[in-house]
């Protein structure tokens, strides 16, 4: 479990999978997700199986969701008021992102 | 967009970390035009990340090893130079151009000259069940920490290397102790460090600043387990467990939160796709970017400074920094005091020297290096070591072939975690040298990027 030390700061709320959740504004999206408890984000397409944050860098794409109908990494993603963010569950097993 | 909108600098630095801060700094102060692109939404890379903005108390919890970042990003701040966050540089071509995304917006750049302070990844560490969710690395803890203000409860620390025992004494800090500490590190590791200590005062320092942190952990009363093996992250779902030998004796630590560490190495994504020269540094068991002295790659309009050139931290990323800033302005005939940079490589070169010695403390072992038949290496296509053996004697050579034979390195990753794993199972397989083994071949886009995005640069 992750937990923030501190929550300085103005409060904003944004949906993951049509859930509302709140953050903190401009957080870190990936670790809003985390401190909500979502700890596994996509699947992989190859085996199925969870996948969830890794680097933190943007370096290894395990963090992938959807906003805007675009694949980000959660990572490299502030949260805004409103922002709606989708996980991506069923990507196809040769799709690139 | 179209070729009339194509901006130009003396020198365009990419990455906001401590080499490409000062660099940018160095060579504005002499009056050359410098733009900065970075990933991130303000300046300091990983190790100062958030640093402008982090509250006291989280600052005090991360220590000197942090705070002592502000002074740079303050001047960086404060200089003419252009800087530009949340920047997504995703083509290089050999004459200087780039193409970088800011928010989906796409601007085409060219610079005399190109710095590139892109600094380091966390060396693999594809132990059994590395995929897991709640396995992390030790530098990503870091990141939410600075980030943040983001700490796991409970966490096993696993692995080697100095960023262990920071981040173990962050936590404690922080009031979330980690639940121990396992250590791949070995008796026989430390004996063999010890002919590389030098007999200089920023060792000692170093030394001392070692041995306060391990004070630290054990009056936390937080357990070690040295020279342990064979580890396995356990769990279906979600990690429950981290389990390992030590001392004769299968060992099992239930964790939510694993995190892993065997040193960082230098992210070569650019450098390869510029199709420059590597060589393979067998002491960081890792390819380093062909340079000279200043940093200067064998594409004479590149340079690279810094953790993306050869690890050597953030004070040494600071000087290279300066030093290749003020060089490359003079090259560009800015007026530059020739006895500054002389004097910048003469402390390089010295602090350069505690680096062979932290390079044999905490050598990887081969275990991670090359890993049993189960481990998967690829994360991003599923593809494990026993696959890529396999692939080797059917006469798989190098690591390009491997993406015919099984897809490995093809991912969204683009073989960021496994090209150095792929390597060293292929060298080891068939008798070869990792240089000649060689690495994957890098092409742009180096990031995603959306068709829009491409359709909005002008034709060549």
């Amino acid at each position: 479990m992750f937990r923030r030390l501190d929550e300085a700061g103005k409060k904003v709320r944004f949906t993951y999978d049509d859930q509302d959740i709140e953050a903190i504004e401009n957080e870190n999206l990936a670790a809003a997700l985390l401190i909500a408890g979502k700890t596994s984000l996509r699947v992989n397409p190859v085996s199925k199986q969870p996948r969830a944050p890794y680097c933190m860098m943007g370096a290894c794409f395990e963090c992938l969701v959807e906003i805007d109908g675009i694949s980000r990494q959660a990572c490299m993603v502030q949260v805004s008021e409103g922002l709606v963010v989708n996980s991506i569950l069923d990507i196809g097993g040769n799709e690139d992102v | 967009m179209s070729d009339e909108n194509q901006k130009t600098y003396d020198i365009i630095v990419v990455g906001a970390g401590p080499a490409g801060m000062s660099a940018a700094t160095a060579a504005a102060e002499v009056g050359a035009s410098v733009l900065l692109l970075d990933e991130q939404p303000s300046p300091g890379g990983q190790i100062y990340r958030g640093i402008l903005s982090a509250p006291e108390a989280r600052a005090k919890i991360l220590g000197s090893s942090y705070t002592e970042g502000l002074a740079i990003t303050k001047a960086f701040s404060q200089s003419s130079v252009t800087y530009q966050p949340l920047a997504t540089v995703w083509q290089f071509d050999e004459s200087g151009s780039l193409i970088y995304s800011v928010e989906g917006e796409v601007t085409q750049a060219k610079g005399s000259h190109i710095l590139l302070a892109t600094g380091a990844l966390e060396r693999p560490v594809p132990i059994p069940g590395w995929t897991l969710p709640g396995v992390m690395t030790a530098g990503a803890a870091q990141i939410l920490l600075k980030s943040s203000g983001v700490v796991p409860d409970n966490a096993v620390l696993a692995g080697s290397g100095p960023l262990l025992y920071l981040l173990a004494t962050q936590l404690i800090r922080a009031g979330s102790p980690p639940k121990a500490l396992v250590e791949t590190q070995t008796f026989k590791d430390a004996l063999a460090a010890m002919r590389f200590f030098p007999l200089r005062f920023s060792a000692w320092k170093m030394l001392a600043k070692g041995f306060l942190m391990m004070r630290e952990i054990k009056k936390a009363g937080i357990p070690r387990y040295k020279a342990a093996k064979g580890f396995r992250a356990e769990g279906s779902k979600q990690v429950e467990a981290l389990s390992f030998d030590h001392k004769e004796e299968r060992l099992r630590l239930e964790c939510e939160t694993l995190l892993l560490h065997q040193g960082v190495v230098p992210n070569t994504q650019i450098t390869r796709s510029l199709r420059v020269q590597h060589r393979w540094n067998k002491r960081q068991a890792c390819f380093h970017p062909f340079t000279n002295g200043v940093g200067l790659t064998t594409n004479s309009n590149y340079s690279i400074i810094g953790d993306g050139r050869a690890i050597a931290g953030a004070q040494v990323a600071v000087l290279e920094g300066r030093s290749a800033g003020s060089f490359v302005a003079a090259s560009l005939g800015f007026n530059v005091d020739p006895a500054d940079v002389f004097k910048q490589q003469k402390i390089i070169k010295k602090e350069r020297a505690v680096r062979s010695f932290l390079d044999r403390l905490y050598q990887p072992p081969k275990e991670i290096l090359t890993p049993a038949n189960g481990a998967t290496v690829c994360r991003c296509e599923e593809v494990t070591a026993g696959k890529i053996r396999e692939y080797a004697t059917i006469g798989c050579l190098g690591p390009n072939q491997t993406k015919a034979f099984g897809r490995s390195g093809m991912g969204p990753c683009q073989g960021r975690y496994c090209g150095l794993t792929v390597t060293e199972i292929l060298a080891e397989e068939n008798k070869s040298s990792q240089q000649e083994t060689g690495a994957y071949r890098i092409r742009s886009p180096i990031k995603p990027v959306t068709l829009s995005e491409i359709a909005q640069c002008s034709e060549d």
